[in-house]
């Protein structure tokens, strides 16, 4: 072990077979429980010039590319808890390895919740945050970027900054915290986040319609956001080969969310359905399987969901399509035995369908053989400042190389 | 010539003639934005009526190694459109074309200069609207609402600019037009764009901004409650937001903010009022119904002793018109005002109040208070007359104590008008170097040449050279054509 990392004691380990990232083997692990542990790790891994990936639960390990190159995996388990929740001004501060699920579980006896959905079972606040994952909910209360108020950060070479605050409402500089979500770890470990927060509704219920095409539950969606229903969802579920599912959660007050299921049965024909679908807030691809993030502007998502259709066909793979047709975010899901060729052309097809629409088409996971036939991202605007930005926070290059767009 | 001629005669060149003001007087016009007292007259004044003049002209800047100010309708109160002496003043106003309003994603494009409540103008026979409304939103910009991530009454429920921002045009710093974002979300890669909102033109200029419509809610019902004082009525605040209501907006004014009013726009506050709240709840029917009787009970139980509800908009109009005009009603009741903008967490509210008061009598300095009170966010005006010896630098001093207060509390400098020229000085108190070395991370990447809008935000520069970490040389592979650093 390196001199640096060595002199670090209990805070490093030699890696084992389970710490590989996406199939490249890493050497050691840093297991710090506090910023400035973390910032020690950082400063020794950084003086001898080892690179780094950052790792919460490990959920989303095999998204993105695999790292160019791996020698310490920073691991944020032990960097867990919450700091301050400050019920009376709705925000919380909590560090990085925190499971989401059992921050919700410290923020209910307040009767409030960080209005995000986890996909995925165990993820913590860092990841969720670098990945900048969202759920059906995004609809009404936004995404990590929309709720993230201040954050903590030890950047590639050590240096511990911070930006935001613990109010909701502050202009105080540059917003770091935007940047850093959504970055996938290329600029540096997130060690602590502020989250404002929103009370639990009173009540919620959920209504559900079936329909058969793409055209229709294009007709339902719009009929819903023409309507004074203010939705914390719309979502549809797209199956290969059957219907498509609508379904709509409101949330509120119980008089208020009477009145709107109402309403809501009387739009969609559909009707209220005593729990959410078991798709609800799923991505539609299991470990080891293909699966899509597929962006469009709003009225744009019919002719995605048609899109994935056609692309299907075509290719003789369906793909099974889900997501927030209120915000104008599907996600599509292929098996991981479809040959890579024809996920490639969906790929394609998708792409430039989402293009069409606005939007977007990115691989978030897939198998090896169809990372290597296919480009994970696409097209990315503004790829030049990026580079920058990442010269400058990561001028070595150290920092999850190769996982991020553009090869950054 | 000087390099400033140059310059002026190559953009009557690249633009049109008249789009370029170089006489003295004419300059003059546009030597302060909303923060009057800073002056400072630009050497150009250039008026862009479409993304190519403004990249044009950000080119010919760098060319000359100019700085450039963006400009949109001046109304900015942190000093962030100060001009620079020797540079270019970018002003956005010929910019004022809706490009699109598209009901059906929810999105509108327009040009930098369109005022704010031209978007919710034009939007609202569709249904939708523009929901950050800052007070001056009948004349500011769309294009300073980005540079400041304006907030405004409504943003406790909705949010700020940043959150209603989907996409943008930009110039960056080196006369590169970009596209960030756009009208679906979630576009790959660093969300520049959420960098960008809030920058204060320190990042480029925006030429085009895509924003979020949100649908008309279907009921919006306003009380005004009328407190002894502004103890009972912050903690009125308290129960509400205690009891997981969400207004979209709670707001308060004090005592001499109220007096001012009246003065100013006769708005017939109940009288005798210490305090009075101004709490709007918008959404679904029944949802609205059943929180505005809570909120009336809270109310009741912390003191109100008169509650008005509006009966319809032009009532409703009249209760905020005494709070959008608190600023400007200020000089009714004293020659010169400061207004500050400071930000501490809600439940805070009562404490630091008082300790605004003790400053404000120990220094014989009035202060009327407005407030967002649901998100904590401070509008103290200090009051003063230039003409008194002193009174002018008493007037400063009630005023950094105020922001000292908000950072001693956890809370922050400024929660909506910017930093600007104004502040820079106060950064170091609320952020460390380190912190503040990183942010400047990200300016060094748009701009390594320091040329847009230099001296707002940032006390002290970052020299752009010194990237951190080890220094490299170009790897042995990259320079053999074998791989490239990416």
């Amino acid at each position: 072990m390196p001199a640096a990392l060595d002199a670090l004691g209990d805070l490093v380990r030699r890696a084992g077979d389970g710490d590989a990232v996406a199939g490249v083997p890493a050497r050691f692990v840093g297991t710090p429980a506090t910023t400035e542990e973390a910032s020690a790790v950082l400063r020794a891994a950084a003086a001898d010039d080892l690179a780094v990936v950052v790792r919460g639960a490990g959920t989303k390990q095999d998204w993105g590319a695999p790292p160019r190159r791996l020698d310490l995996v920073l691991d944020t388990r032990r960097l867990a808890g919450v700091v301050e929740h400050a019920a009376g001004d709705l925000i919380v501060v909590v560090r990085a390895g925190t499971p989401i699920a059992e921050l919700q579980g410290k923020l209910a006896p307040a009767g409030q919740q960080l209005a995000l959905d986890a996909a995925l079972p165990g993820a913590t606040v860092g990841g969720t945050v670098a990945v900048s994952t969202s759920g059906p909910r995004r609809m009404l209360y936004g995404t990590a970027r929309d709720l993230l108020i201040g954050v903590t950060v030890v950047r590639p070479d050590g240096v511990v900054a911070r930006a935001g605050g613990k109010v909701v409402k502050n202009v105080a500089g540059y917003d770091l915290g935007k940047l850093i979500t959504g970055s996938y770890g290329t600029l540096g470990l997130i060690t602590e986040c502020v989250f404002r927060l929103h009370p639990l509704p009173a009540a919620d219920a959920v209504v559900t319609r079936r329909v058969a095409d793409p055209a229709e539950a294009g007709r339902l969606v719009a009929a819903v956001l023409a309507a004074q229903v203010v939705p914390s969802a719309i979502e549809v579920d797209a199956p290969p080969g059957g219907g498509i599912e609508v379904a709509v959660l409101v949330e509120g007050v119980p008089a208020g969310v009477r009145d709107r299921v109402a309403l809501l049965c009387r739009l969609l024909g559909g009707e209220a359905a005593q729990q959410r679908p078991d798709w609800w807030g799923t991505y539609p691809w299991r470990a080891g399987e293909t699966g899509l993030k597929v962006t469009a502007a709003l009225s744009r998502v019919p002719g995605l969901l048609a899109a994935a259709r056609d692309a299907g066909e075509r290719h003789g793979a369906p793909p099974t399509v889900r997501g927030s047709a209120g915000s104008g975010v599907l996600y599509a899901g292929l098996p991981g035995d479809a040959a890579p060729e024809a996920v490639a052309g969906i790929v394609d097809h998708l792409r430039g369908a989402a293009g069409q629409a606005g939007g977007h088409a990115v691989v978030l996971t897939a198998p090896a053989a169809v990372r290597e036939r296919v480009d994970m991202w696409g097209p990315v605007e503004g790829l030049a400042l990026m580079r920058r930005i990442k010269e400058q926070f990561d001028a070595d290059g150290r920092f999850a190389r190769g996982r991020f767009v553009g090869g950054i | 010539m000087t390099d400033i001629d140059a310059l002026a005669a190559r953009l009557r060149t690249d633009l049109a003639a008249d789009q370029v003001v170089s006489d003295r007087q004419e300059l003059r016009t546009y030597e302060c934005d909303g923060l009057a007292h800073y002056k400072v007259i630009p050497a150009l004044v250039v008026f862009p009526r479409s993304a190519e003049d403004c990249a044009r002209t950000v080119r010919a800047c760098v060319a000359a190694g100019v700085p450039f100010v963006a400009r949109g309708s001046g109304t900015g109160l942190s000093g962030g459109a100060l001009p620079h002496a020797e540079g270019v003043l970018i002003v956005t106003s010929q910019m004022r074309r809706i490009v699109q309003v598209a009901p059906e994603d929810e999105r509108a494009v327009v040009e930098p200069g369109v005022i704010n409540l031209q978007v919710t103008r034009a939007a609202s026979p569709s249904g939708y609207y523009y929901a950050p409304d800052p007070s001056s939103q009948q004349i500011c910009s769309i294009g300073g609402n980005v540079a400041e991530n304006s907030g405004g009454a409504h943003c406790l429920k909705y949010g700020f600019t940043t959150n209603h921002v989907t996409g943008a045009q930009i110039v960056a710093p080196d006369g590169e037009l970009v596209r960030l974002g756009g009208r679906a979300p979630d576009a790959p890669g660093y969300d520049l764009l959420g960098a960008f909102v809030g920058s204060e033109g320190t990042l480029g200029i925006a030429t085009e901004v895509t924003v979020r419509l949100v649908r008309l809610p279907e009921t919006v019902r306003t009380l005004l409650a009328a407190f002894p004082g502004v103890d009972e009525a912050g903690a009125a605040t308290s129960a509400i937001i205690g009891a997981g209501v969400v207004p979209a907006a709670v707001e308060m004014m004090d005592a001499l903010a109220i007096e001012a009013a009246e003065a100013a726009v006769h708005c017939g506050y109940p009288e005798g009022a210490g305090a009075v709240l101004i709490v709007e709840l918008d959404g679904p029917a029944a949802e609205v119904a059943a929180q505005f009787a809570q909120v009336e009970t809270f109310c009741a139980d912390n003191g109100a002793f008169e509650i008005r509800i509006a009966a319809d908009d032009a009532e409703r109009a009249l209760f905020w018109k005494g709070r959008k005009s608190a600023f400007a009603a200020v000089g009714r009741i004293s020659p010169d005002y400061i207004v500050q903008d400071g930000v501490i967490p809600r439940t805070a509210l009562p404490e630091v109040l008082h300790r605004i008061g003790e400053i404000s009598r120990g220094q014989g300095v009035r202060v009327a208070n407005v407030f967002h009170a649901g998100d904590g966010n401070l509008h103290p005006l200090v009051l003063f007359d230039d003409g008194v010896e002193g009174e002018a630098g008493r007037a400063e001093e009630v005023s950094a104590a105020i922001l000292a207060l908000c950072i001693e509390y956890g809370g922050s400098i400024t929660g909506e008008h910017g930093v600007g020229m104004d502040k820079a000085k106060y950064m170091p108190r609320m952020f460390t170097d380190d912190d503040l070395d990183t942010m400047q991370l990200v300016r060094c990447a748009f701009d390594p040449a320091g040329l847009a809008n230099p001296g707002k935000i940032f006390p002290t520069p970052r020299l752009c050279g010194e990237v951190p970490g080890r220094h490299r040389g170009t790897h042995p592979a990259q320079q053999a054509g074998l791989a490239e650093v990416f």
